[in-house]
């Protein structure tokens, strides 16, 4: 099982290191002071060397991007338990849910942050739970109710209520594409967060950290803070994935794909 | 024709006309009736279009006629499908991926309030039946499409409903693994004595298995002939026997006889 996830990361192992090596060499020929895009070597010394204030940064975002998606989560999963349930819920709150979603929510944050105060991780929370909210709500409306006609007629063969037959098959059956949908909404978390911080909330957060940097052409501390928003990306997204073969042993192997 | 004492299946002047005064209307069936008797092995077969799985889905209550009346065990067929008086088994076995083998057998009882250890019980009884005792644990991925049937079979009968409704249960199966699972089945017909009825469009699946095969005629569904099939037992050997031929023939001309007609 180890050696197994060993060879199937080997292959990306090789080809990150093997580009982070081809930008740091033609940095070197293209680029030597380094002005505009650092060198990785230099970004990662950066980001050892201002830990304190990055992990202070990551942690104020973190707690936004993790409040915000669990709330988005819970919104999307029990928007989609209604609208798949009942006629009239479906009726009104899809295409309820399908406005909020054209709206450009990221143009909303300086909005919010009247509403909420300019300091306010509030507005930030918002936006992120606005962001999350969708691609869980359309993922698992559709596997709550993308269920066969056979499984259908078997469960009325069997004279189950309505709430077993969404207990016992919509729900499973709604589990794949519900994490899917998580690892989507993962990354979008904490672009949500990070760029509603530019507008607002609190100042010792990795937006802010990336503005100040970015203007004071300090641009390599402004990368050691984008890298730690990517690592921030990155657990969130192999959390989902062991989160999803946990909950769903009966998965083979070959079909979990990412993570 | 002399019919066993109860009727496991009463259909009286029945027809059912799909989207009833819309320009997509179809009649799927017209006038169908036909009395099945308790412990019999009748197959349906007829074209494709025939309103076979419609008749079968009458039967088990999961659409409803037009005009005239279906019953099931001298109740509405309604009745005898929140009784739980049928088990049903479909083309695709219809297993849920999420379960093991043992779970997917357990399900109906799991409905019905039956207790954990109860349907384990039953379960490993079932599947000792349709002889795939050792794939409890198994997912139906695991499987092969003949064990995924056996276990859709398991889990129709795990609740011992007196009738079993089969909605072409073998036709997705290469031809090797259909016959031997219809021995398997005519097995458990013998072990459990169940009313089983049956559609396919194999014409020699249907004489094997039965004693009793209804001919339907193309759209709309008719019955055409009722053909008694009285092959005895049923062993390797009846396949071959010049009696199973012509029987066979026999459904074949009815089957030929009614497509030709306008």
């Amino acid at each position: 099982m180890i050696s197994r996830a060993f060879r199937g990361a080997a292959p990306a192992t090789v080809v990150g290191l093997g580009g982070l090596l081809f930008w740091e060499l033609s940095l070197l020929i293209i680029n030597p002071e380094g002005f505009v895009l650092p060198a990785p070597s230099g970004i990662i010394a950066a980001f050892f060397d201002n830990f304190e204030e990055i992990w202070v940064a990551s942690r104020n975002t973190g707690f936004i991007v993790i409040t915000g998606l669990v709330g988005g989560v819970a919104l999307g999963v029990l928007w989609a338990l209604l609208v798949s349930r009942f006629r009239l819920a479906n009726e009104t709150l899809t295409p309820l849910a399908i406005s909020l979603n054209a709206i450009p929510i990221i143009a909303l944050a300086p909005i919010f942050n009247a509403w909420y105060g300019l300091l306010s991780p509030v507005s930030n929370q918002a936006i992120v739970v606005i962001l999350v909210f969708f691609p869980v709500f359309i993922n698992t409306t559709k596997g709550l109710t993308d269920v066969g006609a056979t499984e259908i007629e078997l469960m009325r063969s069997y004279a189950a209520s309505s709430w077993q037959v969404a207990r016992t098959v919509r729900i499973p059956n709604a589990m794949p594409f519900f994490f899917t949908a998580l690892k989507i909404a993962s990354s979008l978390a904490v672009i949500g967060a990070i760029v509603a911080e530019y507008f607002g909330g609190r100042q010792d957060a990795l937006g802010p950290l990336i503005v100040q940097n970015a203007g004071l052409t300090r641009y390599t501390e402004a990368w050691a803070a984008v890298l730690a928003g990517s690592v921030m990306g990155i657990v969130l997204f192999v959390a989902s994935g062991i989160f999803e073969r946990v909950s769903m042993p009966w998965k083979p192997d070959a079909e979990t794909i990412g993570a | 024709m002399t019919e066993p004492d109860r009727c496991a299946v009463a259909i009286s002047n029945v027809s059912k006309v799909f989207n009833q005064g819309k320009p997509n209307e179809v009649h799927a069936i017209e006038d169908i009736s036909l009395s099945i008797g308790e412990g019999t092995f009748v197959s349906l077969i007829g074209p494709s279009g025939c309103g076979k799985s419609t008749l079968l889905r009458l039967i088990a209550a999961l659409t409803h006629p037009t005009r005239g009346d279906v019953g099931v065990n001298d109740k509405s067929a309604d009745q005898a499908r929140l009784d739980r008086d049928y088990g049903m088994a479909f083309q695709t076995s219809g297993l849920f991926k999420w379960r093991s083998v043992a779970e997917n057998v357990e399900l109906p009882l799991q409905l019905m309030g039956w207790s954990k250890t109860d349907r384990k019980a039953r379960a490993a009884e079932m599947l000792d039946l349709v002889k795939l005792d050792e794939f409890g644990d198994h997912y139906p991925h695991e499987l092969s499409g003949g064990m995924r049937q056996r276990v859709a079979i398991a889990r129709a009968l795990s609740f011992r409903p007196s009738l079993l409704l089969m909605d072409e249960p073998f036709g997705a199966l290469d031809e090797m693994t259909r016959e031997h699972m219809q021995t398997e089945l005519l097995d458990i017909w013998n072990k459990t004595g169940k009313t089983i009825v049956f559609v396919t469009h194999s014409i020699p699946e249907a004489v094997f298995l039965s004693q009793r095969v209804i001919v339907m005629s193309p759209r709309p569904g008719r019955i055409a002939s009722d053909i008694r099939i009285d092959l005895g037992e049923r062993s390797f050997e009846t396949r071959e026997a010049s009696a199973f031929f012509e029987k066979v023939t026999e459904v074949r001309e009815a089957l030929r006889f009614e497509e030709s007609q306008p």
